[in-house]
């Protein structure tokens, strides 16, 4: 294998060429939007407009019906916003709901990487909708596209000093990874221009950006929230004394595969080494630039971080990261995770201030029969205390809250039936699903619209044996991509056609083991049969506190996909 | 009409000649058979021209077709390697997506090659959807001698493997088409297989026989048979009916596919009447304000006597309501607000413009009632109604694009009699035709010279004889440039025809589109807005020739047209006000400036 950069001789992919010849991400956008014979921007365009936070994406639950009807689908465009550690103020989440309501389908959600995303915007309401957002200092910059994507980073609403540390250099990491070029400003903001803006060379990323997206987080031992290890580059926080010294890194994690292509497949990232915290943002970057030059650009299902280390191997990838940074780093300090989902309800922080994590199903925040997510928000948005932060599990936190305030949010929450996490079980609580249909272009299967579903029929198994209220992280994403981490889900399941998924089986509690391919393409009945004598075994056999992941693997249920050292 | 003369022993000169045994020299094998099909069709034709038959792309339809239904690109890309190693083996040969493909170059073809993916449960690709239909229903074309293969894609994994393939090889072979090849049901890996096919084909590919490629590519019934007019209309059949509105649109537009033969020789322009029959809901409330009457019970109107439910359904107005039966009804019943509405002053005349657009005779009779004592008798009632008229609709559709097919595009209105008729009969189990015949509008015509421009202003319904004239404009070869003003209250849900424009526009068969769509946005805005907006390339494309086309409402939006037009020829022309209205009188003059308005 050559080490040399991309000297590959088979063809750049065609994204490549496009944003080659796009003009600092401008290609066609201007004439797309001015264009009224189509509700959908030229296709070019369609890759460059992720660069700026959005997708086009159509109802697809009507897109059959509109081909009869001779109109094209009803295309409408998807808005991601870029929110490094997932942290509002009350005044931006007014902003987005007012937005949501007026542009969008009047609902909001709240991703697995800690952001906004407003679904449903027609093509004339883009630039309205983007200069609304930036009217509340939010940008969606490279919330998608083949950059840097939104930074997350751990919520520990318990150590506060430290939360607020990480915070902020996740935000600072955001920044040092942001795209140069106007072409934002220019094609959304009518050329306004927007605090602390740099001019159009791409230092970081030069003219081709990366071969394929990068996202990147920081975590807070003991929890791992964010998953660290999914990410193509992570950051475990090291606290000695109570004062955090630097990260642990880690490279080459991600989940994305592809139906039928063995060549594609989950990984988790590697450990490579320790440094001071001061050294963060250098060190973030010669991981990213390594892969920027690295990289596969002729194959995108074959360009993440992941696959160059899988096949050049982690000895040379820590050589050509220890060459740009001068020197090696230090060996990885100690340190343990012991969990994973979010914790519920209030928590006090060391500094006295409350704060209240909601469990919001799906993430999505709309109003219902029962829970009014949207009007409830709302008016605690406006009583303006505190900020609103949205855990990597896709659920909210209701933050940095004086003792005095309690009573009043307590009676919000009850008043628009907020409360879901005081009944409901771990199951239902830790359940995580991609958006998938009717919006999603990729999607295969449901996802969001079957979660709660499909977790409650979990539980019912878990009930049937005895193992009622038992915790067993269940993940459903519509398509392999990977967007709610389902390949470190005790419980996979990943779509393959509508009613149809795989069954993954086998990770741990924690994240720091894949799951394997249990059964291909079952429909719920099969599902349900298939965990069912798995459950009861289980029930049966299980150790103390044994997992019902580790149990799977213990009993050669799924052999679990060998680890490079 | 061109002279045909007769061959002489050697027709043509040695220059000639020469020419063309150099050319034959070039041609190889194929090559030369392909040649001589393509002369013989020219030969028949008289001689026309080899630009117009390429044009028309007919010469490349006699060849060998491959059909692909691609949903992520294997298909398409399988498909462009065989057209390759056919174009090498000397084979004329086009690859066409399923999207785009028409029954008319299925059938035309010789040998077609189809591949095709198939998605999730059995599921044929989006693209092809509108293909499938197609062949599973009444309009499936029949082949006549089409030799085909069809190789099909997929992955195993899924319960239903490669029916996308398997539909398209047993539908080809049930409408006629002959099977060249065994089906390939392929598996995710199917590079190999697809190699080995791609070679069978080839090999299974016919010598090209001497066919003529005649450019005109439909006859039609001999014009000696005469239209089905007024006084002799015709059953014609339903084949299609489809709302072109989406789900969230409040008046419904309603897209019907008429199947119109012998007597039905329409142009461009041209409209269809329809004789209605009335609900028969509203005939039984009608009869329910009729003391003691039945529908089966013979009532004598002037000089016919037929039975009262054939005179309510078939012969008289009651959707439609007039003076007549008005004034009687509020004499009957007294009732001041039907006689305000009676009142011959212009606000009176507005009022019965908005009460009859909102009520039928049944709504009357049950609004007003009439006095006791003054109660109808079914005589007196018939009488006071008038004779059914039957409905005009612009044809929407040029036979040159769809053959033995006549499409309309019809707003269905509350209790109208005609809409209401046709999407009953034509979503019905059975007996799905209609009594129509053919109304000639020989003012409405695309121009003779096919070389001018045409300018069409045609906001809602109004777009249907728009349709035709780009339909003809495109099949013909016209090289007349093509723009079209649309216009509808919203962009989302009522841009008819939506994908058919996107296509023409593609194809260059129309070559500038306006919309304006009123009520997106907090100012309205309409055609005649965008009219103005044009000025400068309307009154360019007018200095050149073009021909001004306006069709839709004639009560508000002709009348703004018409305005907006003297406003371009007074700013772009220097005209005065009334020398621009002798501009647009002279046009009209000159029949280039043509209304179908009402």
């Amino acid at each position: 294998m050559s080490k040399s950069p991309n000297v590959s001789s088979a063809p750049l992919s065609a994204v490549e060429g496009i944003k080659t010849c796009s003009r600092g991400l401008r290609g066609s956008l201007v004439a797309s939007l001015a264009n009224p014979v189509t509700g959908a921007i030229a296709d070019d365009d369609t890759q460059l407009i992720k660069f700026h936070g959005s997708y086009q994406q159509d109802d697809r639950d009507i897109r059959e019906e509109r081909r009869q009807q001779k109109l094209e689908p009803a295309f409408s465009f998807m808005i991601r916003t870029r929110l490094p550690g997932g942290v509002a103020t009350p005044q931006q989440w007014l902003a987005l709901d007012a937005i949501t309501r007026e542009f969008g389908n009047g609902t909001l959600k709240l991703t697995t990487r800690q952001a906004f995303q407003v679904h449903g915007v027609v093509k004339r309401h883009l630039r309205d909708t983007f200069m609304a957002m930036n009217r509340v200092a939010i940008d969606c910059i490279a919330a998608c596209g083949d950059v840097n994507r939104n930074v997350m980073a751990g919520i520990n609403p318990t150590q506060s000093a430290v939360h607020a540390e990480i915070h902020a250099y996740a935000r600072g990491l955001s920044e040092h990874l942001l795209p140069h070029t106007r072409a934002y400003h220019e094609i959304w903001l009518d050329g306004e221009k927007l605090v602390g803006e740099v001019g159009e060379a791409e230092p970081l990323y030069g003219a081709t950006y990366l071969p394929r997206k990068f996202k990147a987080a920081i975590v807070l031992p003991p929890h791992n929230d964010v998953d660290i290890y999914t990410q193509d580059l992570g950051f475990i926080a090291i606290v000695e004394d109570g004062g955090l010294m630097g990260f642990n890194l880690t490279a080459g994690g991600g989940l994305g595969a592809t139906h039928g292509e063995s060549a594609t497949f989950p990984r988790l990232a590697n450990s490579i080494g320790y440094l001071p915290k001061e050294r963060l943002n250098e060190v973030a970057a010669a991981v990213m630039t390594t892969q920027r030059d690295f990289g596969d650009r002729t194959n995108r299902k074959h360009a993440r971080l992941k696959y160059t280390i899988q096949d050049r191997g982690v000895a040379w990838f820590k050589e050509e990261l220890f060459r740009r940074l001068g020197g090696p780093l230090a060996a990885p300090k100690p340190f343990s995770f012991t969990t994973r989902g979010d914790r519920f309800g209030w928590e006090t922080g060391e500094d006295g201030r409350l704060h209240l994590t909601l469990r919001v199903p799906g993430g999505r925040i709309v109003d219902g029969p029962a829970a009014k997510w949207m009007a409830g928000l709302r008016a605690y948005a406006e009583l303006g205390l505190g900020e609103l932060r949205l855990t990597p599990n896709q659920n909210l936190q209701l933050a940095n809250i004086a003792e005095s305030e309690k009573s009043k949010v307590d009676a919000l929450v009850a008043q628009y039936g907020l409360g879901i996490h005081e009944a409901a079980t771990p199951v239902a609580l830790d359940a995580i699903a991609c958006v998938a249909l009717p919006t999603c272009a990729l999607a295969m299967a449901e996802a969001e619209r079957y979660i709660m579903d499909f977790s409650a029929r979990v539980d019912a198994l878990l009930t049937n044996h005895g193992l009622d209220r038992e915790r067993v992280s269940v993940r459903i994403t519509g398509c392999p991509n990977g967007c709610a981490r389902p390949y470190v889900a005790e419980i996979g399941l990943v779509g393959k056609a509508p009613g149809r998924y795989n069954l993954m089986l086998g990770a741990d509690a924690l994240g720091t083991r894949l799951n394997t391919l249990y059964r291909e393409n079952l429909d719920e009945t099969a599902i349900l049969s298939a965990l069912d004598p798995l459950i009861a075994g289980w029930a049966a056999g299980r150790r103390a506190g044994e997992t019902f992941g580790d149990w799977t693997v213990r009993n050669g249920v799924v052999v679990p996909p060998a680890v490079e050292a | 009409m061109s002279q045909n003369p007769i061959p002489a022993a050697m027709p043509l000169d040695p220059e000639a000649l020469a020419a063309l045994d150099h050319l034959a020299a070039r041609l190889g094998p194929a090559g030369l058979w392909w040649a001589a099909g393509y002369l013989a069709g020219l030969a028949q034709a008289g001689g026309a021209a080899a630009g117009a038959v390429a044009a028309t792309g007919t010469a490349a339809e006699a060849g060998v077709l491959v059909l692909t239904a691609s949903q992520t690109g294997n298909a398409r890309r399988l498909g462009e390697k065989l057209r390759e190693a056919l174009a090498a083996a000397g084979h004329t040969v086009k690859v066409v997506g399923a999207a785009d493909v028409n029954a008319k170059q299925l059938v035309a073809a010789r040998t077609l090659f189809a591949v095709a993916s198939t998605q999730g449960e059995g599921e044929p690709p989006d693209e092809a959807r509108g293909l499938w239909e197609l062949l599973a229903g009444r309009k499936a074309p029949k082949f006549a001698d089409t030799g085909f293969a069809v190789f099909g894609l997929g992955d195993s994994s899924y319960p239903l493997f490669c029916e996308a393939g398997k539909f398209l090889d047993e539908r080809f072979a049930m409408l006629g088409a002959q099977r060249l090849l065994d089906r390939i049901d392929a598996d995710v890996e199917y590079a190999d297989e697809a190699e080995a096919w791609i070679a069978a084909a080839v090999a299974a590919v016919p010598a090209p026989a001497v066919r003529a490629v005649a450019p005109a590519a439909f006859s039609f019934a001999s014009a000696a048979v005469r239209d089905a007019d007024k006084d002799h209309p015709r059953e014609v059949g339903i084949l299609a009916v489809q709302r072109i509105v989406a789900r969230q649109a409040d008046r419904a537009v309603v897209h019907y596919e008429l199947a119109a033969g012998e007597g039905f020789a329409y142009e461009p322009g041209d409209s269809l009447g329809v004789w209605p029959l009335n609900p028969t809901a509203v005939v039984a409330r009608v009869v329910a304000h009729l003391p003691g009457a039945a529908l089966d019970a013979p009532v004598v109107r002037g000089k016919h006597e037929r039975p009262l439910g054939k005179w309510l359904g078939e012969q008289l107005e009651i959707t439609r309501l007039a003076r007549p039966f008005l004034e009687a009804q509020a004499e009957r019943s007294g009732a001041a607000e039907l006689a305000a509405v009676l009142d011959k002053s212009p606000a009176g005349t507005a009022r019965l413009q908005a009460f009859v657009a909102t009520a039928n005779v049944a709504d009357v009779l049950e609004r007003f009632p009439v006095q006791a004592g003054r109660e109808w008798t079914a005589g007196e009632l018939l009488a006071a109604l008038r004779p059914l008229a039957p409905r005009l609709y612009s044809i929407a559709s040029s036979r040159a694009a769809v053959g033995e097919e006549v499409h309309l595009t019809i707003a269905s209105v509350d209790n109208g009699a005609a809409s209401g008729h046709l999407w009953q009969r034509g979503t019905a189990a059975s007996g799905n035709s209609v009594r129509a015949y053919l109304e000639r509008n020989t003012h409405f015509r695309l121009p003779a010279d096919a070389s001018q421009d045409v300018i069409m202003i045609g906001p809602g319904t109004g777009v249907a004889p728009f349709r035709a004239f780009v339909q003809e404009r495109g099949e013909t070869g016209a090289t007349g440039r093509n723009w079209l003003f649309f216009g509808a209250r919203h962009f989302d849900t009522e841009f008819l025809y939506q994908l058919e424009w996107q296509q023409a526009l593609k194809d260059g068969r129309l070559n500038r589109l306006d919309l304006a769509f009123s009520r997106d946005q907090a100012q309205k805005i309409y055609v005649q807005d965008r009219v103005r907006e044009r000025a400068t390339d309307l009154w360019s494309w007018l200095q050149g020739g073009a021909s001004l086309y306006v069709c839709g409402d004639a009560t508000r939006m002709a009348p703004d047209v018409h305005t907006a037009l003297r406003d371009v020829a007074q700013q772009q022309g220097g005209l005065d006000a009334e020398a621009a209205e002798a501009w647009l009188t002279e046009l009209a003059a000159t029949k280039r400036y043509l209304r179908d308005v009402y």
